[in-house]
C-alpha cells in the first residue's frame, strides 16, 4: 500500500464559503480514519455562509494527533476552489516543494476590483513545483449544476496519486455521506475530476 | 452529526470536538440537556437533540442560556444527570444563577459546557471562562485533544457527583469546530427515574436546594474545592513529556498543548524543552505543578487569551518556602505570548526559538521573497457580507432610504446576530451601536429617554428573531413602563440563522423536531400594548414608508416586523429561486447612468458584479439568488427580474 510522503502530510483546502470546504475535507479525512491514519482538521468558518475566504487545513499523520493548524510555510499540497484563495494561501503557507490543483473560476470580492485570471494563475504557478489549473466549474456546469466542481476537484486530487488513497476509498466514504439519488452524479464529477487529472 | 450515537464502541470517529463533548455526555448517561446556540458551541446540542428520540433522553433550545442552565439544574436536582452547553458570552447571562447554585450542590451530575472564542472569530468579545471558575469556587477542566473532550465530559459528571458542586468543561474554538480522532466507549443502558426530594437531612424546614445559610454554604464550597484539588493531584489528564532535567519548561493547557508539542518537535528540542500539560485547571493541582517547577530554571506558560495559569502559578509560588526554586518566568506577563487573540503553532514556535536563542525560518527565504512581491491586488479582500437573496440586506437598504427621508440624522442601535453585518457596507453601515444580545433595545431605551436634553434624533433597535425571544422582551418592557422613544425593528427570518438555523419560541418546533405552540411575537407586542406593523422587506417601497411612518412617531415604543424567511432555508426547502435576474445589457448605461454603479458598489450583493471589459453591471448567475431587489433598485430598470 502506498504511504504518505510526509509525516504529518499537510492539506489545505481553500475557497469562499459556500464552495463545500467543509464537505472536502470531511470526505478526505474520513477516508484516512478509515485506513488508521490520525487525521485533524481545521476550518476558519463563522463567515463561511457570507462569502467570506474559507479554508480547511487536513493533517494527516501514521504516528499522533497534530493541531488545527498548519505553521506558516509548512503546507504540501493546497486544493483552491477559487483561484485568489489559492493565491492568498500559497502566499502565506507554501514553500518551494508544494502542489497545487486549484479551480480556475473566479468569484468575484464584493465591491472590489478583481485581477485577471491570467495574472493570478501566472502568480499561483510561480509558487507551486507542480500545478494543476482546472475549469473545476465550467466542466461541472456542463455536467448539470456548477455545484459539481467540487467533487471534480477530490476527483482531480486522487487522480495525480498524490495521495495515498485510492478512487474506492474515496466512493466508500461518499455513499456514506451523501443520498442515494445524488450519488451517480457525484461519482460522474469525480470520474470526471480523475480523467481531468490524468490530462493535466 | 450521526456520528455520536453509534453504538460501536472501540470504533474511531472523526468527530469535531463539540461532537466529542456531546459523546462524552451521551457516555455518561445523561438524560437531560439544554442550551441557547452561540458559535462556538452550538453543535453541542444540535448533536445530542440529532439522538434524543432514539436514546431516550430529553434535549431542548432554551430560549436563553440562564434559562438553558436552571432546566438542567431542575433535571439534576431531581435526579437525572444533566449538561448545559453554551458560549462564553452565554456564561456571562447564566452567571447569576451560577453564583448561587455553587452554594446549594446538585443532584445528580451537572456540567455547564463553555466555548470560548478566542479572537472572537464569532463574538464580540473575548471572555475567557477560567476567571469565572476561579470567581464562583467551580471545578474546571479544559481538553487538548478531541479524545480528551470527549473523555473529560464523561469524567466531570462522576466529578460533579463525588464532589457534589457543578462542573465546567472549557473548551475553545480549536477544539469545538476542529475535527479529530475519537475512540469511541461504551453507552450506558440504564432506565432514568426522577424524584424531586422534599427533605434535607440536617435542616427539616429547607431542602438541599436553598443556598442558604450562604456563608456557611462558601465554607463548605472551598472545602469542597479542596477535595477537588486532591483529586487533580493524580488526574490522568495532566501529564508531563520531556527531559528529566529541561533547559525550558513549558505549561500549557487546552489547544494550546498541540501547539507546544509542534513547537518543540519543529524547532528539535525534545531533549532540551519539557511540557507539561495540565487538563484540571481549576483548582490546580499544587503539588504536581509544584514537583516540575524544579525541573527548569526557566517556564513558558503557553494559554489562551488571559494569563490564568500564569497568574494563579506566580500565586501559588508566592506561598512557598524561601528556599524553593523561583524560576523565571515567559509568557504574557514578558510579551512573549500575546496576552488576547488566539495562539498558533507560529506564534509558540516564535516564543520558545526567542527564549532558546535560536533562529528558525520557516520556509527558504528566496521562497518567502517571491511570495512577498506577489502584488496586493492580485488578492482583494473579502468582507462579510450577506448572502446573496437575503432578506436582510433589503432590510437595511429601506431602513437606509427611510433615515435619510426623515432627515433628522437618526440611527440604529443593534446587538449580535447575521444583521450585525450592518456595521459595514453589507448593511450600508446602517448599524451604528453593537452589543450584546438585546442590547440594541436597551441602548435605545435609554437615548429614547434624552429629549429633555435637547435630544432628537429618530433612534432604531434592531434585533432578530431569536434574540427577541432571549434577551429583547424585558428591555421592550422597560420602554413601555418608562416611555422611551424608539422604534424596534425585529428582523424576523424564522430562525437562529447566524448559529445555523436553530428553532426558537416563534418557530412551532423544538431542537427534537416536535411540533410545539408557536408564541407569536405581534400578539406579545400587542399584549404590551404598543403599535406593531408587519412588512416583508423584499417589498421596499411598504418597508420603506412604513419605517418613515413609525420613525416619525413620539411617544413609548413601536414595533416593526420585516418578515421574509432566511434565503438559506428557503432554498434548501424549495430549491428554486424565486426568480431568474439578468441585466439588460441595452439598457445598463454603466459609468454613464450617474447612478455610481448603485448595484455594484452600493447594494453590495455578491450575485451583482461589474463586468470590466463591457462597463456595465452583470449577474453572476453561480452566485445569484434570485431574490430580484435589486431590480427594484435600479433606476433605469436595466435589472430584469423573472418569475421562475
Amino acid at each position: 500500500m502506498k504511504t504518505l510522503t510526509k509525516d504529518p502530510l499537510n492539506l489545505i483546502i481553500a475557497g469562499v464559503g459556500g464552495q463545500g470546504n467543509v464537505m472536502i475535507s470531511l470526505l478526505i479525512g474520513k477516508a484516512f480514519v478509515r485506513q488508521g491514519y490520525f487525521v485533524t482538521i481545521g476550518e476558519t468558518y463563522g463567515a463561511s455562509q457570507r462569502s467570506g475566504s474559507v479554508m480547511s487545513h487536513l493533517r494527516i499523520s501514521r504516528e499522533s494527533q497534530y493541531s488545527p493548524f498548519i505553521p506558516n510555510g509548512r503546507a504540501d499540497i493546497i486544493l483552491g476552489m477559487e483561484p485568489v484563495e489559492t493565491l492568498r494561501i500559497l502566499q502565506q503557507f507554501g514553500n518551494s516543494d508544494v502542489i497545487t490543483i486549484t479551480n480556475s473560476r473566479l468569484v468575484y470580492a464584493v465591491g472590489m476590483e478583481y485581477p485577471s485570471l491570467d495574472k493570478v494563475a501566472e502568480a499561483i504557478k510561480g509558487l507551486s513545483a507542480r500545478l494543476w489549473l482546472i475549469d473545476a466549474t465550467d466542466e461541472a456546469a456542463k455536467l448539470g449544476d456548477p455545484v459539481f466542481a467540487n467533487m471534480i476537484l477530490i476527483g482531480t486530487l486522487i487522480g495525480s496519486g498524490i495521495l495515498p488513497l485510492d478512487k474506492e476509498s474515496l466512493e466508500r466514504i461518499l455513499r456514506e455521506s451523501v443520498p442515494k439519488e445524488k450519488l451517480d452524479a457525484n461519482m460522474l464529477a469525480f470520474n470526471k475530476g480523475m480523467e481531468l487529472a490524468n490530462r493535466g | 452529526m450521526a456520528g455520536i450515537g453509534i453504538d460501536a464502541p472501540g470504533t474511531t470517529e472523526l468527530l469535531i470536538g463539540n461532537e466529542a463533548i456531546a459523546r462524552g455526555a451521551l457516555e455518561a448517561g445523561i438524560g437531560f440537556a439544554a442550551a441557547y446556540p452561540g458559535t462556538p458551541s452550538t453543535e453541542i446540542m444540535e448533536s445530542l437533540a440529532s439522538v434524543a428520540k432514539k436514546m431516550n433522553f430529553y434535549a431542548e433550545w432554551s430560549v436563553n442560556e440562564k434559562v438553558a442552565l436552571e432546566s438542567a439544574a431542575g433535571a439534576s436536582f431531581a435526579g437525572i444527570r444533566a449538561i448545559a452547553a453554551m458560549k462564553q458570552n452565554g456564561v456571562s447571562v447564566a452567571s447569576d444563577f451560577l453564583a448561587n447554585i455553587v452554594m446549594s450542590g446538585i443532584g445528580a451530575g451537572l456540567v455547564l459546557v463553555c466555548c470560548d472564542d478566542p479572537s472572537a472569530i464569532s463574538s464580540s468579545n473575548e471572555q475567557d471562562t477560567r476567571n469565572i471558575a476561579k470567581w464562583l469556587d467551580i471545578p474546571l477542566l479544559e481538553p487538548g485533544t478531541f479524545q480528551e473532550a470527549k473523555d473529560m465530559t464523561k469524567w466531570a459528571f462522576d466529578l460533579a457527583e463525588e464532589l457534589d458542586t457543578i462542573c465546567i468543561i472549557r473548551s475553545v474554538t480549536r477544539i469545538a469546530h476542529a475535527r479529530g480522532n475519537v475512540k469511541l466507549g461504551e453507552l450506558p443502558r440504564k432506565e432514568h427515574k426522577a424524584h424531586f426530594d422534599n427533605i434535607c437531612p440536617v435542616a427539616p424546614t429547607l431542602t438541599k436546594f436553598i443556598p442558604y445559610p450562604s456563608a456557611w454554604l462558601h465554607q463548605q464550597l472551598h472545602v469542597k474545592l479542596d477535595k477537588a484539588r486532591e483529586v487533580f493531584e493524580s488526574s490522568p489528564f495532566n501529564w508531563y513529556t520531556g527531559p528529566e532535567e529541561a533547559e525550558l519548561l513549558i505549561i500549557t493547557c487546552g489547544s494550546c498543548w498541540l501547539y507546544s508539542l509542534e513547537a518543540v518537535k519543529t524547532l528539535n528540542l525534545e531533549n532540551k524543552v519539557g511540557i507539561l500539560k495540565l487538563g484540571t485547571i481549576w483548582p490546580l493541582p499544587q503539588k504536581l505543578i509544584e514537583k516540575h517547577l524544579s525541573k527548569s530554571p526557566k517556564i513558558l506558560v503557553v494559554e489562551e487569551i488571559d494569563p490564568f495559569l500564569e497568574g494563579s502559578i506566580k500565586e501559588m509560588i508566592a506561598d512557598l518556602p524561601p528556599a524553593s526554586p523561583h524560576p523565571t518566568f515567559y509568557g504574557k506577563h514578558s510579551g512573549h505570548i500575546n496576552a488576547y487573540g488566539e495562539l498558533n503553532p507560529n506564534m509558540v514556535i516564535g516564543a520558545t526559538a526567542r527564549i532558546m536563542d535560536i533562529t528558525y525560518e520557516s520556509r527558504p527565504a528566496e521562497y518567502s521573497k517571491k511570495a512577498a512581491e506577489i502584488p496586493f491586488t492580485y488578492m482583494p479582500l473579502r468582507i462579510m457580507t450577506f448572502c446573496p437573496g437575503c432578506p436582510h440586506r433589503a432590510t437595511f437598504w429601506a431602513i437606509k432610504n427611510a433615515l435619510r427621508l426623515d432627515g433628522r440624522d437618526g440611527f440604529v442601535t443593534g446587538d449580535i446576530g447575521c444583521y450585525s453585518m450592518a456595521i459595514g457596507p453589507a448593511g450600508f453601515f446602517q448599524e451604528r451601536t453593537m452589543y450584546c444580545m438585546g442590547a440594541g433595545a436597551g441602548v435605545a431605551n435609554g437615548l429614547g429617554k434624552l429629549a429633555q436634553f435637547g435630544f432628537n434624533q429618530p433612534v432604531l433597535a434592531v434585533c432578530g428573531d431569536s434574540t427577541f425571544f432571549h434577551a429583547t422582551i424585558p428591555a421592550l418592557i422597560n420602554g413601555v413602563y418608562n416611555h422611551s422613544n424608539f422604534t424596534l425593528v425585529i428582523l424576523d427570518n424564522s430562525a437562529t440563522a447566524m448559529t445555523g438555523f436553530q428553532p426558537h419560541p416563534g418557530t412551532g418546533i423544538t431542537a427534537m423536531g416536535e411540533t410545539t405552540r408557536v408564541v407569536d411575537i405581534e400578539d406579545l407586542c400587542h399584549s404590551l400594548g404598543v403599535q406593531v406593523d408587519v412588512c416583508d422587506p423584499f417589498d421596499l417601497e411598504n418597508a420603506t414608508a412604513t419605517l418613515l411612518k413609525m420613525i416619525a412617531e413620539n411617544g413609548g415604543p413601536r414595533v416593526v416586523i420585516m418578515r421574509r424567511e432566511c434565503e438559506l432555508v428557503r432554498a434548501r426547502r424549495e430549491k428554486k429561486p424565486l426568480y431568474k435576474v439578468h441585466v439588460d445589457p441595452d439598457k445598463c448605461l454603466g459609468e454613464a447612468c450617474g447612478c455610481n454603479r448603485l448595484c455594484t458598489s452600493a447594494f453590495s450583493c455578491p450575485g451583482l458584479i461589474w463586468d470590466k471589459d463591457a462597463g456595465k453591471a452583470k449577474i453572476d448567475e453561480v452566485i445569484c439568488a434570485g431574490c430580484g431587489i435589486c431590480a427594484d433598485i435600479c433606476p433605469q430598470e436595466a435589472i430584469i427580474k423573472e418569475a421562475v
